[in-house]
């Protein structure tokens, strides 16, 4: 029981996270949650489609299928976290303005929460898949009541961890509250370029560059409760080789590079309107 | 079209034979442990492990020390790229039946 309920907790609790974090992101906005549902619905889809085909996509390019769908997967939310802050960039002080004048949830459009719909279910059709193999396993070699409930209890464990990190986010004042889950997801979408990375290295696409940068696996292994959390939020590695780094620090610069132009042209537009309509700048 | 196509296969065709030329080691997954579960590669070089999963449920083949993570279907073979390895001892595991899957890869 205690086998399934480590397992499923883990893969559990990376969707939980970043499905925490998109939450937090797309805050004030109406109708998030049907969007976010909607991404979890998809993402569990998908995640039973891929393990039906686990082994088609395993053999397909070489036995290099699952290597390049991950990394795919994983290019693909990164694409999507980087458009979102791009996009809150440049209008969530209008956003947070929206939000106190009106005391109520905002209307920002189709596009925004697209985007985080995406990430929610890319996030959760990655785990899921794994997740859907192993209870596939299970109950292929005779499953019994203890492991259904070794994996509901991990199922459980994992979403309380991602509950718990958005009520943590939502004690944070609302002047800074886009500021922060702006940094997350630019160092969530940082990490999983990172991973994405790791992927290719792992098919033999490319080079490690440097096999180990860094040993700090006895301060805080990636393995453990702290480690793996802490390896979602902030891409934390403990063994990273040179190329994750060096996705890792190109993924920050070019987002926050856009950030920085989107945002500053925003600023200007805005000045530019109030200077027309004879206010002071 | 012509060109495009022909710059897209001078891409893929040179990593694949490269990833060819790697040198392979071989292990399997029977029972939920593995055979052999010590393997001795070389060290500082890059080489394919090819993992046979002869059980027919799916298996995580993980290790952090070495960097992989790669579902195996029940039944079938998977291949991932490692190293090159400085000398040591590195464990790997088949996520899916820790207890009893584990093994040692040593890099002399």
């Amino acid at each position: 029981m205690l086998g399934s309920a480590v397992v499923v907790f883990r893969e559990t609790l990376e969707a939980a996270l970043i499905v925490a974090i998109v939450m937090g992101a797309s805050r004030g906005v109406a109708a998030r949650g049907r969007w976010i549902t909607g991404g979890v619905v998809l993402g569990i889809v998908g995640a039973l489609i891929v393990a039906a085909f686990a082994g088609a996509i395993s053999e397909a390019v070489q036995g290099r299928g699952q290597e390049l769908f991950n990394a795919g997967v994983l290019l693909v939310a990164v694409a999507m976290l980087a458009w979102h802050n791009v996009w809150m960039s440049s209008h969530a002080r209008k956003h947070v303005a929206e939000m106190r004048h009106l005391g109520h949830d905002v209307s920002v459009g189709v596009k925004p929460m697209s985007a985080m719909l995406a990430v929610t279910a890319l996030a959760v059709l990655r785990e899921g898949a794994e997740t859907v193999l192993f209870l596939y396993g299970l109950m292929a070699t005779g499953g019994s009541a203890g492991l259904a409930l070794g994996g509901i209890l991990g199922l459980v464990g994992g979403t309380a961890i991602g509950v718990l990190l958005y009520f943590g986010l939502l004690r944070v004042p609302l002047r800074h509250f886009f500021t922060v889950t702006g940094v997350i997801v630019l160092l969530l979408a940082a990490g999983l370029a990172a991973s994405a990375a790791g992927f290719l290295v792992q098919a033999g696409l490319l080079p490690a560059l440097v096999n180990q940068v860094w040993d700090t696996s006895g301060m805080l292994d990636v393995g453990s409760l702290a480690g793996r959390m802490l390896h979602v939020l902030v891409g934390y590695n403990d063994r990273p080789t040179g190329i994750e780094l060096l996705f890792y620090v190109v993924t920050l610069v070019t987002i926050l590079t856009l950030m920085r132009i989107f945002g500053a042209r925003s600023t200007r537009t805005a000045r530019a309107q109030a200077a027309k309509e004879g206010a002071p700048a | 079209m012509q060109i495009r196509k022909w710059i897209l296969s001078l891409v893929l065709a040179l990593p694949m034979s490269a990833y060819a030329q790697l040198p392979h080691f071989s292990l399997s997954i029977k029972n939920h442990r593995f055979e052999p579960s010590e393997i001795t590669v070389p060290a500082g070089e890059r080489f394919r492990l090819v993992i046979d999963n002869q059980d027919p449920t799916p298996e995580e083949f993980e290790s952090r020390s070495l960097r992989v993570e790669k579902v195996i279907p029940g039944g079938s073979k998977g291949s991932v790229t490692v190293g090159p390895l400085k000398p040591g001892a590195y464990q790997f595991v088949g996520e899916f039946h820790e207890s009893s899957a584990k093994g040692t890869l040593h890099a002399k």
